[in-house]
């Protein structure tokens, strides 16, 4: 994946700024839903072999509750929604009403739909914010929601890179309740676009890979 | 006298040999499958952490043998022996190649990658007349495996089952 050596500045910059009006609309959704203030972090582009991602990311055996989305269309990719397990249950208490529900005590099927449910309105509307924003067409998948070790889910981002290289462009965007911003891990949206992809959004964007 | 026990660490798409009393291990396998090759008497053991089955899908020009499942089993191999592996005794122990989603049917072939790789990987191990003496393969967990070349002992930890031993 050679183009990765050859990104400037405004390359990087413009993923910046998918990550800041996807994550941005996505906040909204999740404001709206939560009915309280979510607050978005500056996004981060994290150029970086496989196993440093995982490192940058908190290591790869940390437990999380994520929603992970295929993007197929214009520019194919990987969406990832990933939540503290704290955090998602907080999540699905405050939906569901049920301040019972644990995923290791006390998990429901219809706490986990919710968390389903959540994360496909939040990453539907990121990903509706980037392709009005690129003018792309952006096909989502059926969102699927799993906890396990992070490592073990985000494998499933790197496989077409892989393919490319050892190396993964990744635009990491956290959100937050306002009233905890304590909290260490939040709501992270991660966006991982196949290696042809990246010339698809720039090109969209009026800007040639060098 | 006490000796110091290192753990060997095997990152995606990678891999190492050890001697004992070192141990070595891989972390967050998914979809992925970690393989072992060992040679117990001679107690020496290689680890790969395999990402997809086939090097014919690479797209870049030089490809990483530990990546893929065909270049990474002979690339192991030839470790295994230049660390004092003797070839006709080798053994195999496997773990991972997990669906972490349940896809809905008309999903890609990459959906379903973590089957292929097992396929590949034991195929490969087929051609080379190595045994596959344990393994822990497929299910929904994701996997850290940790493999101990002295006493030939795979200790597989998932999220929801704790930890097991093959």
């Amino acid at each position: 994946m050679d183009h990765i050596r050859k990104l400037t500045g405004t390359h990087i910059d413009i993923l910046k700024e998918i990550g800041n009006i996807g994550a941005g609309n996505a906040a909204t959704a999740l404001s709206k839903l939560l009915n309280k203030k979510i607050e978005m972090a500056v996004p981060h582009v994290q150029i970086a072999a496989f196993d440093e991602m995982m490192e940058l990311i908190g290591g790869a055996e940390q437990v999380v509750a994520c929603v992970y989305l295929r993007i197929e269309g214009d520019a194919p990719g990987n969406m990832f929604f990933v939540l503290s397990l704290e955090q998602a249950e907080r999540f699905i208490r405050q939906m569901t009403g049920d301040e019972t529900f644990s995923f290791r005590e006390h998990s429901t099927e219809l706490g986990q739909s919710a968390l389903q449910e959540l994360g496909n309105i939040l990453a539907g509307s990121y990903l509706s914010a980037l392709a009005d924003f690129t003018h792309l067409v952006l096909y989502p998948s059926v969102p699927m929601l799993t906890v396990d070790m992070i490592g073990a889910i985000l494998q499933y981002g790197l496989l077409e890179l892989s393919r490319a290289g050892d190396y993964a462009i990744l635009i990491d965007t956290a959100v937050y309740d306002e009233r905890r911003p304590e909290d260490s891990v939040n709501g992270h949206f991660f966006l991982l676009p196949d290696p042809d992809s990246f010339a698809s959004i720039f090109r969209a964007l009026g800007v040639e890979l060098p | 006298m006490s000796e110091t026990i290192h753990i060997i660490k095997v990152g995606i798409a990678d891999m190492n040999v050890v001697r004992a009393p070192n141990v070595i291990r891989t972390t967050g396998l998914g979809s992925c499958v970690g393989v072992v090759i060992f040679d117990l008497m001679k107690e020496v053991a290689g680890m790969a952490h395999v990402m997809l089955p086939d090097s014919a899908m690479a797209r870049s020009e030089t490809v990483n043998a530990a990546k893929y499942a065909d270049t990474a089993v002979a690339a192991l191999i030839e470790l295994v022996l230049e660390a004092g592996g003797r070839k006709g005794m080798l053994k195999a122990k496997i773990a991972g190649g997990a669906q972490m989603f349940s896809f809905p049917s008309q999903s890609s072939d990459m959906m379903r990658i973590g089957a292929r790789n097992v396929e590949a990987v034991k195929w490969q191990l087929k051609r080379f007349r190595i045994p596959i003496v344990a393994e822990d393969v497929g299910g929904s967990s994701g996997r850290t495996i940790e493999f101990n070349p002295q006493t030939g002992v795979l200790s597989i930890r998932t999220v929801n089952q704790g930890v097991k031993e093959i």
